[in-house]
């Protein structure tokens, strides 16, 4: 049974001013700006657009404790056709390599096969950021066989090689289910040695703290996910939980949130800045409008007042050197070897 | 709350520097060393220091080792297993013990 979101629930959190205000009220001792600042790296500037990154809503059929999106089945928001149509013109018009189709369930999007199509008919590289356990639905299980026949890049979520960590993060037997459907991707040839189908998965830590270093923890992972499952993949991102949302909510419940951001600020890391992924990526609401990325979606801080706001006026020219609007849930990105949506980034 | 152990003490380990800093530099560096990725990995040296935390009773080590055996990607059953170990090992040296307890019954013993 899915968790209610923070919207359908009246939580305060819902509402992204006050996200941010409760963020901005922390005794942290300095801003975003100022250690980009004291770093030599003010002001953050964009260095090109290598992803386009479309959110194409906000229904799932999970509700993940962590989820930065506050996604969920009650959630209502999705692409309208003119904006999934104006995404796809200015992806096609650039030459931009990379197109990343996230969500909520992207699959659940009534037009998320079309967008594939069209954008692998391109020959760019199409990224899937899926629960898994969509597959398992019945009105989803030619899913895995449609992804690979585009060969579209699965990148899949699962926090833990272990059940009770990953149904305590992402919902009761969500672990048993995503085993199910990442050995459905195996047989297919995803995540095995020389089909080029890349299965890569991803993990947050499930709870209070940072995750470990990426390269020592994929060894762990392929060995464990080997060993207890039979299971084979291709790469393991790790990536730092952001204090938004329903993330920032367990914090708060849980009294971690100042022990946190301390964590966070102390951890930062000016070698990091250089790969931080908002200086790549460009995304975009399902609206329409446009972010440096989907956390600064999430909390509603759209792209610099100078640079474009919507896909519908949007050009690569006018984005590529673009200033980056940061917050105090920056840090979340530059600690320790840094976080973005492919993992470290260092 | 008043304690005799109090979680926040831990950051002020580096004053007892203050009076031999020599010694809490090589102890420092030393330190930092020893956990670093070698023949085993940071995760395994991590769950190896909360296994002797425990076998040590030190608080701010079982802390500190808890936090870093989560973010160095070991799971809450492999730590409680390495306390098992821990705990296996302390209750085993307590019970080979038997075995002079043994013979000092049998020195004294018809």
């Amino acid at each position: 049974m899915a968790l209610p979101t923070l919207l359908n629930t009246h939580n305060p959190l819902a509402d992204s001013a006050i996200q941010r205000a409760t963020l901005d009220a922390l005794p942290l001792g300095a801003g975003f700006g100022e250690a980009l600042a004291r770093a030599g790296r003010w002001p953050l500037r964009a260095a090109g657009v290598s992803v386009l990154q479309i959110n194409v809503g906000k229904r799932c059929n999970q509700t993940c404790r962590h989820c930065h999106v506050d996604a969920g089945p009650d959630r209502t928001e999705v692409m309208p056709p003119d904006v999934v149509d104006a995404c796809l013109r200015f992806f096609e018009t650039s030459a931009i390599p990379t197109l990343d189709i996230t969500g909520g369930a992207p699959e659940l999007h009534p037009s998320f096969r079309d967008i594939v199509r069209r954008a692998r008919s391109l020959g760019r590289h199409v990224m899937d950021r899926c629960n898994l356990t969509i597959t398992r639905l019945p009105s989803y299980a030619d899913l895995p066989e449609f992804l690979a026949e585009h060969r579209v890049e699965v990148v899949a979520s699962l926090p833990s090689f272990a059940a009770r960590q990953t149904d305590a993060q992402r919902g009761s037997g969500v672990f048993d289910e995503s085993i199910a459907a990442l050995r459905r991707f195996n047989e297919l040839g995803y995540g095995v040695d020389g089909t080029g189908l890349l299965l890569n998965l991803v993990t947050n830590p499930v709870g209070a703290f940072l995750p470990g270093a990426q390269h020592a923890l994929e060894g762990d992972w392929k060995r464990e996910l080997h060993r207890r499952f039979g299971i084979a993949f291709t790469r393991l991102y790790t990536i730092t939980n952001m204090p938004i949302s329903r993330y920032l909510q367990y914090l708060i419940d849980s009294g971690n949130l100042q022990g946190y951001m301390d964590k966070l600020v102390a951890a930062f890391n000016p070698a990091a800045v250089d790969g931080l992924m908002c200086r790549s990526t460009l995304s975009v609401g399902w609206d329409g409008r446009l972010y440096d990325c989907d956390f600064n979606q999430m909390i509603d801080l759209g792209t610099a007042a100078d640079a474009p706001q919507s896909i519908f006026n949007a050009t690569v020219d006018a984005l590529a050197s673009r200033r980056i609007v940061v917050g105090r849930h920056c840090f979340g990105c530059t600690a320790g070897a840094g976080s973005s949506c492919g993992g470290a980034v260092l | 709350m008043d304690t005799y152990y109090h979680p926040k003490d831990l950051a002020k380990f580096g004053d007892i520097g203050k009076e031999a800093p020599e010694l809490w530099q090589k102890f420092s560096e030393w330190y930092a060393a020893v956990f670093k990725e070698g023949a085993l990995s940071e995760r395994e040296k991590a769950i190896i220091a909360l296994a002797v935390a425990h076998a040590i009773q030190c608080p701010y080590c079982i802390d500190a080792y808890t936090t870093a055996s989560l973010e160095k990607g070991s799971t809450p059953e492999q730590m409680t297993e390495a306390v098992h170990v821990a705990a296996a090992i302390r209750g085993g040296a307590s019970l080979v013990h038997g075995v002079q307890m043994r013979h000092h019954v049998d020195r004294l013993s018809m």
